[in-house]
């Protein structure tokens, strides 16, 4: 799949934005007056900076007003919705966290919440593609999960919290590579199934149908990079995961806060990654992977 | 809304036939033309006459060598274009409402002034039939030529899609698949018609015809019995003498 950026920048910012906001409803960042502000304005430019980001990825993004409308059928609508719900749900708490008046704990509870729930609707957007057979399984959305949870604890100073978290993290990556690499043969899909033709002999590209480039093959059928793809590999959970870990076992505010950026870095490789070596069954018409 | 109707009072679609394509790319540019000037949006090219020409299309004509366990290859064409899924992937997956399929024939339709131009629908189909117009933003797809087939404006034996009008060998057939006896019914049933990636679990409307048997051709050669000629006369005698020298 084409490793678009703004999609890349969408689903890294909003899901570490989301997630930091989560520790802050939940109190697990004790501040009050400007220095409240300051972090709540960090998680909203986040949150909110990804979900602009994702509109650059449209065609017609003036219309985008209208994806909220199928929230029963399709999970891009539920994630918009989430994603304005648990933006409401946030601004009292970040509010009183600021000007200095509680807001209840069920309250506070259910923002954050709602602010998990968008990134699993985040995730389920991928999730759900059986056509991307590396996207279709549950370890999908417990990655996007962990990148959110295990990034927001590190910006909320949550030294031992984000140590373990991130810890889980490079799991989840690594299981989600060694996995992935199976599920598009365990889908079962292949040229002689794609064309039927299999019931006659083992099939092979004997002319492509058109000599220039289209949109299945731009968008689709990206095979850029993939050389590099096991290094990748390796600088995406040292960066995302390991390093941070080791940093925030030391701790120490400046410590923390450039494990956040050497995390952010890591995570950006690995969005990368979670596209371009994602491979999507209709190349198998054009015999490409 | 995206949800997909239960049931279609029809089931529209296409027979295609792989034994008879031959794979002229007709279909595919009385596709383009049709569906330039009707339903929809033009369907842009982008540096036409240039050196990275690219367009959009929907319908495309592969061509494929199949290698038997035995004999010599085949070469097999094979239009591709949307198969009109009763479990249509990529309906469901539109934020908008703008993709749907039509409670009364079955055919998925994209509502223009509706699409984001997301391209969610175009990632979730299995088949690639569904191309964003890179002019317009919009996602682009196989209308059956939902404006041939009811326009009652077009003298009767045009009211099919353009690609089946203009196929010159019948390879594509049109009709209802929920009428036993329409003709693309009676050939599937006839000639084995199947799905195409049926893993995906998409249900298409349309379906392909297998090629044929191929007839066998004999091991021996049909000269084999003139080859075993033992002359006679002249040439016999000179057969003999050069025989011994």
């Amino acid at each position: 799949m084409h490793p678009a950026p703004s999609v890349i920048i969408f689903s890294v910012l909003s899901g570490l934005g989301f997630g930091f906001m989560a520790y802050l409803a939940l109190g697990f960042l004790p501040l009050v007056g400007t220095w409240a502000f300051i972090a709540w304005a960090i998680g909203y430019a986040l949150a909110v900076g990804g979900l602009v980001a994702s509109t650059a990825h449209l065609g017609n993004p003036q219309r985008a007003l209208k994806a909220f409308t199928q929230w029963r059928s399709s999970w891009l609508s539920r994630e918009g919705w989430a994603a304005v719900l648990a933006l409401f749900a946030l601004a009292p708490v970040a509010l009183g966290d600021w000007m200095g008046f509680g807001i209840p704990f069920v309250w506070r509870g259910l923002a954050a919440a709602m602010a998990l729930v968008t990134v699993v609707c985040t995730a389920m957007i991928y999730t759900q593609i059986k056509a991307v057979p590396r996207w279709h399984h549950w370890l999908t959305p417990v990655m996007f999960m962990a990148f959110s949870v295990a990034g927001g604890a590190l910006l909320a100073m949550q030294a031992t919290l984000a140590f373990v978290l991130l810890l889980a993290l490079a799991v989840v990556m690594m299981a989600l590579f060694f996995i992935g690499d199976r599920e598009f043969a365990r889908a079962g899909a292949s040229m002689e199934t794609a064309t039927g033709l299999g019931r006659i002999g083992e099939v092979a590209v004997f002319e492509q149908p058109h000599t220039g480039d289209n949109y299945l093959l731009r968008e689709m059928i990206f095979v850029v990079g993939r050389k590099h793809a096991q290094k990748l590999r390796v600088i995406a959970v040292l960066f995302a995961a390991v390093l941070p870990a080791l940093m925030a076992a030391v701790g120490g505010v400046a410590l923390m806060l450039a494990a956040v950026l050497v995390h952010l870095t890591g995570a950006f490789v690995a969005r990368w990654l979670f596209f371009a070596q994602a491979e999507h069954v209709v190349g198998l018409y054009y015999g490409k992977r | 809304m995206t949800c997909l109707p239960g049931h279609t009072e029809k089931k529209l679609g296409l027979a295609i036939d792989l034994d008879t394509c031959v794979g002229c790319h007709a279909c595919v540019t009385a596709c383009k033309g049709w569906n330039d000037q009707g339903y929809g949006v033009p369907l842009s090219d982008q540096d036409p006459y240039g050196a990275d020409p690219s367009g959009t299309f929907l319908n495309r004509v592969h061509s494929y060598q199949v290698q038997p366990p035995e004999g010599t290859a085949q070469v097999i064409n094979f239009p591709r274009s949307c198969l009109h899924c009763e479990d249509a992937p990529c309906v469901t997956v539109c934020p908008t409402g703008a993709s749907y399929k039509r409670v009364e024939d079955g055919i998925v339709l994209v509502n223009e002034s509706d699409c984001i131009g997301c391209g969610l629908c175009a990632w979730a189909c299995p088949y690639g039939a569904r191309e964003m117009d890179a002019d317009a933003g919009v996602m682009k797809k196989c209308t059956l030529c939902v404006d041939r087939i009811y326009n009652e404006n077009l003298p009767e034996e045009d009211r099919e899609p353009a690609c089946v009008r203009t196929c010159p060998t019948g390879a594509r057939h049109f009709g209802d698949f929920n009428d036993p006896d329409s003709k693309v019914s009676q050939l599937t049933a006839a000639r084995g018609g199947f799905d195409l990636m049926p893993e995906m679990g998409t249900k298409p409307t349309n379906k392909y015809l297998p090629p044929r048997p191929k007839d066998k051709r004999h091991e021996a050669s049909l000269l084999a019995p003139l080859l075993d000629i033992q002359a006679t006369g002249f040439a016999g005698w000179l057969d003999r003498v050069l025989g011994k020298i």
